[in-house]
């Protein structure tokens, strides 16, 4: 089954991805629209990179159960970051520097939470429990995420089968990286603290494509709130991947929904190469018992290297490690992900770890490119005693980072002839990833002792269901029965007015296409000329309907009466002007008419047109076009008849 | 109360459920309710928590509460109760480095998780700390006791004394500098009795504690206690001190004077800080610096007095506009021997107390005044009311903490009643807690929002 070579993204079928056995399940976090943050009461939403303030601190591990750090605390550890924290008095208080316990869960996210939990079909749990998630990596302070689950096994209706929504937790969101160099790790704080949901769903898609697709209806469901952000940032997705024999792995923030077919695609491969990679390591007889590497240090050997990374090092001080990789030869060079090679996982674990994050920070002796020279390396083989079939790796830096390095390196290495290491990864712009930290375990969880567990009660179920809008997929429906425009579909179902749409229809029995149009239209008709439209609430809408239902506006007076509403703020009807009476209008035809007359007008074929565009003018939105030109024809003949 | 450990912190509506299907804590089920299935180990419940819900701890690590109403059923896959265990590895043993003792008092300085529950296993033998802070064996020999295992707010007149008798035998043993893990809470009340119970100490005393939990990944106590090690093995400051955090980052740790230090913010790292003064060095994981030379030096030989008496009728009042005598007069009813009163501005008290302190005088209760604002000296002679108030027996403190003076007066009267006599120990100075002057710089409370201190805010890290 090895034998399929992954073909280049656009060529791969379906049946290719069922072949190699292709799993992904999503995360999508997204933050909620609340005025303030989870655990304190500082502004949501005031992102800012200014700072006046820094803090320091470092991220010890706490020990497991079995006495040992986790996986990830470990590596974390390894690392010894100084983690520094830009704080920005607006958006900070002394809790988010966990100087100060939490405050109790910010109720009107919790509400928000809920709801789209109706919305996924979950079971809400009757009892919240905080929980801290331990992060080591410093993106949020205290080391840990407060977060807790409130539901559980929902679903949502895709193609013909349903899409699981395994558990949906509501946590506090982590700070920006700024900036990660050396031992340094930089972290804004605005965003640090937001209310955010993470919605999970089963590991039910089957291709690149359908993962996107799910992403674009889970996205959808909660956006049908009109109670989410939106924006840059506002909604993330950490994607899960897996192939037949592979290891579940996860790219984390995928920041747009159309990277992920790209993005999974390449983990697929890269997860299928390394299978690859460990049956030809298993030809060569290379098997975790029979693995081995030796490294030395070789910087002697180097007097001057013409290599300028190696150059520099040397001419600095520094220390350059050589690790033999024994009977790799040419494997650094396999491919992982397109145009990404084997080479990239050691080297990317060296940055991470090791914290030489200047690159490139390796070369290897399988390397294509120029970088030593043969006879260099032929002085460093005879030194390491390797031969042929072996590969080596050169790595060089301070004393620590490279013993850190040369044990990363080795690792890697072996791990390559068990599998696929349980890893995050991080998504890169050109669609491949790279490697972000060991995947941790579930024993960083454990109940957040600061704050008690919290009974969501009957009542307050009750009261959100009361509001909560139908579920997206039963708008659409409807919409394509009413034969509203495919391309607004999409949009009007998770419009803010959507239920104003739908009693415009129903109760008011509006032109379903009219009312989609005023909707979708010419609220963005008004943000084009400048105009807020968040301003147009519900009751608004509601009254702008009822008045043209009911005869008081005319069509194209809905559309001032919106304009005059967002002006004023309210929708009042005594504003707008009154249809137009028969007798009022011929009074007016006859008044621009006696002002044409008057006009020296040179083409008199014009004539009608004119008149029609004047007396528009005066009448707007108080009848409809119709009716002027029908009325105008009327005049007309009266007008031929001699009267 | 039958087997009250197998449904630990259950009640009610939630035990009978767990007990009817014969679930008890740490069980592996499927609880099964109308709404769906849920798997996981039903973990203890906090006795604080309603008698309703039933808490599961879910495969993937979250815990969630099942309303208990709802259970149609429980099937018990088996048990899983862990005992969770600190990793031990031997303290390595140096002879070249000195040897420290820890005493512990209760305040967890370092500690393990139980993941499951959250609580939190205090890490105490050597043994254990090694396992979670290494780097102590870079600076000594550790050995530790633990004296008693209460909360901080628990600590009174009978730990201190049997603290400071400790801290005298190991003296006598020859330890060569001390560390007590306390609570953080009280740990300026202790730091100043044991300031007056242990006096003219060849050593270092270190008090230290944390206040973020050592569970936590953030956490000050690791660090913390690093730096009270490095102060007990290396520095020759031979006096009871408060090792703790200066800024909020990891950066250094301040110590502080154990007559003069507060702790002044409920729940920040930086919590301690010298009143009236400036503290006695900082430290970090490679060296001490001394702020002055104004310290007991550190000696070779082992001659330390242990003073450990305690007067428990001592009381401290807090002035506040409207007091009414009977507060005075209900501590003298209740046979009080000794008040001391946090006056306002420079040691005030309103006219109606007066008689109250008339009859304190006439009882022979002694009567101390400090000042409220905790910075600057009671000075009584300035206004007719001080002048009054002294006539009635009230005696000024200067600048002595008011924790400070309740301390040091319980100490003070433990030794004798003859109020002459605890007047001559009260205003004689034993370890800093009355200053002859306070240096400009000793009161310092930076103003958030002046120009010039957001610009140095923004230039060192807090
Ligand atoms: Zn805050």
């Amino acid at each position: 089954m090895l034998n399929f070579i992954f073909k280049p993204f656009n060529e791969m079928t379906d049946e290719d991805y069922q072949l190699v056995g292709f799993k992904s399940g999503l995360e999508i976090h997204q933050l909620l629209l609340t005025e303030k943050k989870l655990f304190c009461r500082c502004p949501a939403g005031k992102y800012n990179f200014e700072y006046n303030a820094e803090i320091l601190r470092h991220m010890r591990p706490t020990l497991s159960e079995l006495g040992e750090y986790d996986g990830t605390a470990l590596m974390e550890f390894k690392t010894k970051k100084d983690i520094v924290y830009r704080i920005n008095r607006e958006s900070v208080c002394t809790y988010e520097m966990d100087d100060t316990p939490p405050f109790l869960i910010n109720e009107q996210a919790l509400d928000i939470a809920l709801e789209t939990a109706m919305l996924f079909n979950s079971n809400i749990v009757d009892e919240l429990h905080i929980a801290r998630k331990q992060y080591l990596d410093g993106s949020i302070p205290t080391g840990f995420q407060r977060t807790a689950i409130f539901s559980l096994n929902g679903e949502i209706p895709y193609k013909d089968r349903k899409i699981s929504i395994i558990q949906q937790s509501i946590e506090e969101d982590s700070c920006r990286e700024v900036s990660d160099i050396g031992h340094t790790r930089i972290y804004i704080t605005d965003r640090l603290g937001m209310p955010l949901i993470e919605t999970v769903t089963g590991p039910d898609m089957k291709t690149p494509r359908e993962v996107a697709e799910v992403a674009r209806i889970c996205a959808r469901v909660v956006r049908s709130t009109n109670k989410v952000r939106r924006g840059m940032g506002a909604a993330r997705e950490d994607v899960n991947v897996s192939v037949e024999g592979g290891t579940r792995v996860e790219i984390k923030g995928v920041p747009k929904i159309s990277t992920i077919p790209l993005l999974t695609y390449n983990e697929a491969k890269r997860q299928w190469n390394l299978l690859r990679l460990r049956e030809e390591l298993k030809d060569r007889g290379i098997t975790p018992e029979t693995f081995k590497a030796e490294s030395a240090d070789v910087t002697t050997l180097l007097k001057r290297p013409h290599y300028l990374p190696l150059k520099t090092a040397i001419y600095d001080g520094q220390r350059v490690m050589c690790v033999n990789l024994h009977g790799f030869k040419d494997l650094l060079h396999w491919e992982t992900q397109t145009d990404t090679y084997f080479s990239k996982e050691i080297s990317d674990r060296v940055r991470v770890i090791a914290c030489l994050t200047t690159l490139p920070n390796i070369v290897h002796s399988d390397s294509k490119s120029d970088t030593l020279t043969s006879a260099e390396w032929a002085l460093i083989k005879k030194h390491m005693n390797a031969n042929e079939s072996d590969t080596l790796v050169l790595v060089w830096g301070s004393e620590m980072d490279t013993d850190t390095a040369v044990k990363e390196i080795t690792i890697r290495a072996k791990e390559a002839t068990i599998g696929i290491p349980s890893e995050t990864r991080q998504a890169l712009d050109d669609g491949t990833n790279g490697f972000e930290r060991i995947l941790p375990g579930a024993d960083r969880m454990y109940p957040d002792t600061d704050l008690p567990p919290k009974q969501i009660t009957a009542e307050r179920l009750e009261k959100i269901k009361k509001q909560l809008p139908e579920p997206i997929w039963e708008r659409e429906n409807w919409y394509r029965e009413l034969k509203i425009p495919p391309d607004t579909i999409e949009e009007l179902s998770i419009h803010p007015l959507a239920a104003v749409f739908k009693e415009a229809v129903e109760k008011m029995k509006i032109d379903p296409v009219l009312a989609a149009v005023v909707t979708i239209q010419w609220t963005k008709k008004l943000k084009k000329a400048g105009y807020d439209i968040s301003l147009i609430t519900d009751y608004m809408m509601r009254e702008i309907f009822e008045c043209y239902s009911s005869g008081i506006i005319s069509r194209e007076g809905i559309y001032l009466a919106l304009k005059k509403s967002v002006e004023l703020g309210k929708f009042y009807a005594e504003l707008l002007p009154k249809p137009l009476t028969r007798s009022e209008l011929k009074s007016i035809i006859k008044r621009e008419k006696a002002y044409l007359n008057d006009m020296p007008l040179y083409d008199k074929s014009n004539y009608n047109k004119l008149l029609t565009g004047r007396v528009m003018d005066a009448v707007r939105g108080r009848i409809e076009f119709e009716k002027i030109s029908q009325i105008l024809d009327e005049h007309d003949k009266e007008a031929k008849n001699g009267k | 109360m039958e087997n009250n450990n197998a449904y630990k912190g259950y009640r009610g509506a939630a035990l009978s459920v767990l007990k009817n299907f014969k679930a008890p804590v740490w069980s592996d089920v499927d609880l099964i309710t109308p709404k769906g299935t849920y798997s996981g180990i039903i973990l203890p419940r906090s006795e604080k928590a309603d008698d309703l819900h039933i808490v599961l701890k879910m495969p993937i690590g979250y815990n969630i509460g099942i309303l208990a109403e709802a259970v149609t059923d429980i099937k018990v896959k088996g048990q899983k109760e862990a005992i969770y265990k600190i990793p031990e590895k031997a303290f390595p043993v140096d002879p070249n480095k000195p040897n420290i003792k820890l005493l512990g008092t209760g305040g967890t300085i370092a500690s393990r998780l139980d993941y499951r529950t959250g609580a939190v296993i205090p890490a105490f033998s050597p043994g254990e700390l090694y396992g979670s802070v290494p780097e102590l064996a870079d600076y000594c020999n550790l050995d530790t006791e633990k004296l008693y295992g209460v909360f901080s707010e628990n600590m009174g007149p009978e730990q201190w004394i049997g603290t400071a008798k400790a801290i005298g035998r190991e003296i006598d043993k020859g330890v060569q500098g001390i560390v007590i893990g306390h609570g953080t809470d009280v740990m300026h009340h202790t730091a100043a009795v044991l300031s007056f119970m242990v006096q003219d100490s060849p050593i270092p005393i270190v008090m230290v504690g944390s206040q973020r939990s050592s569970d936590r990944p953030s956490s000050d106590a690791a660090l913390n206690l690093i730096h009270a090690v490095k102060t007990a093995a290396e520095s020759d400051i031979a006096e009871t001190m408060v090792c703790m955090f200066g800024p909020t980052s990891d950066e250094y740790g301040l110590l502080h004077r154990g007559t003069r230090v507060r702790k002044m913010h409920s729940s920040y790292r930086s919590t301690f800080r010298t009143i009236g003064d400036i503290p006695l060095a900082k430290v970090d994981r490679n060296e001490i610096t001394p702020f002055s030379d104004n310290y007991k030096k550190r000696r070779k030989d082992r001659n330390v007095t242990i003073n450990p008496v305690f007067e428990e009728k001592v009381s401290m009042v807090y002035y506040y506009p409207n007091m009414q005598p009977d507060i005075i007069d209900s501590l003298i009813d209740n046979g009080y021997k000794g008040i001391v009163i946090a006056g306002t501005g420079l040691g005030h008290v309103n006219k109606p107390v007066y008689p109250a302190l008339k009859r304190a005088q006439e009882k022979g209760v002694a009567v101390y005044m400090t000042v409220q604002t905790l910075w600057g000296y009671v000075q009584m002679y300035v206004y007719d009311t001080g002048r009054d108030m002294m006539e009635l027996g009230v005696v000024p403190l200067a600048n002595m903490l008011p924790e400070v003076a309740y301390v040091k007066l319980g100490w003070a009267l433990g030794q004798t009643h003859d109020l002459d006599k605890v007047k001559e120990i009260m205003l004689t100075p034993i370890a800093g807690e009355i200053t002859e002057r306070e240096p400009s710089n000793g009161y310092l409370i930076f103003q958030g929002g002046i120009p010039e201190v957001e610009e140095f805010i923004s230039k060192y890290r807090k």
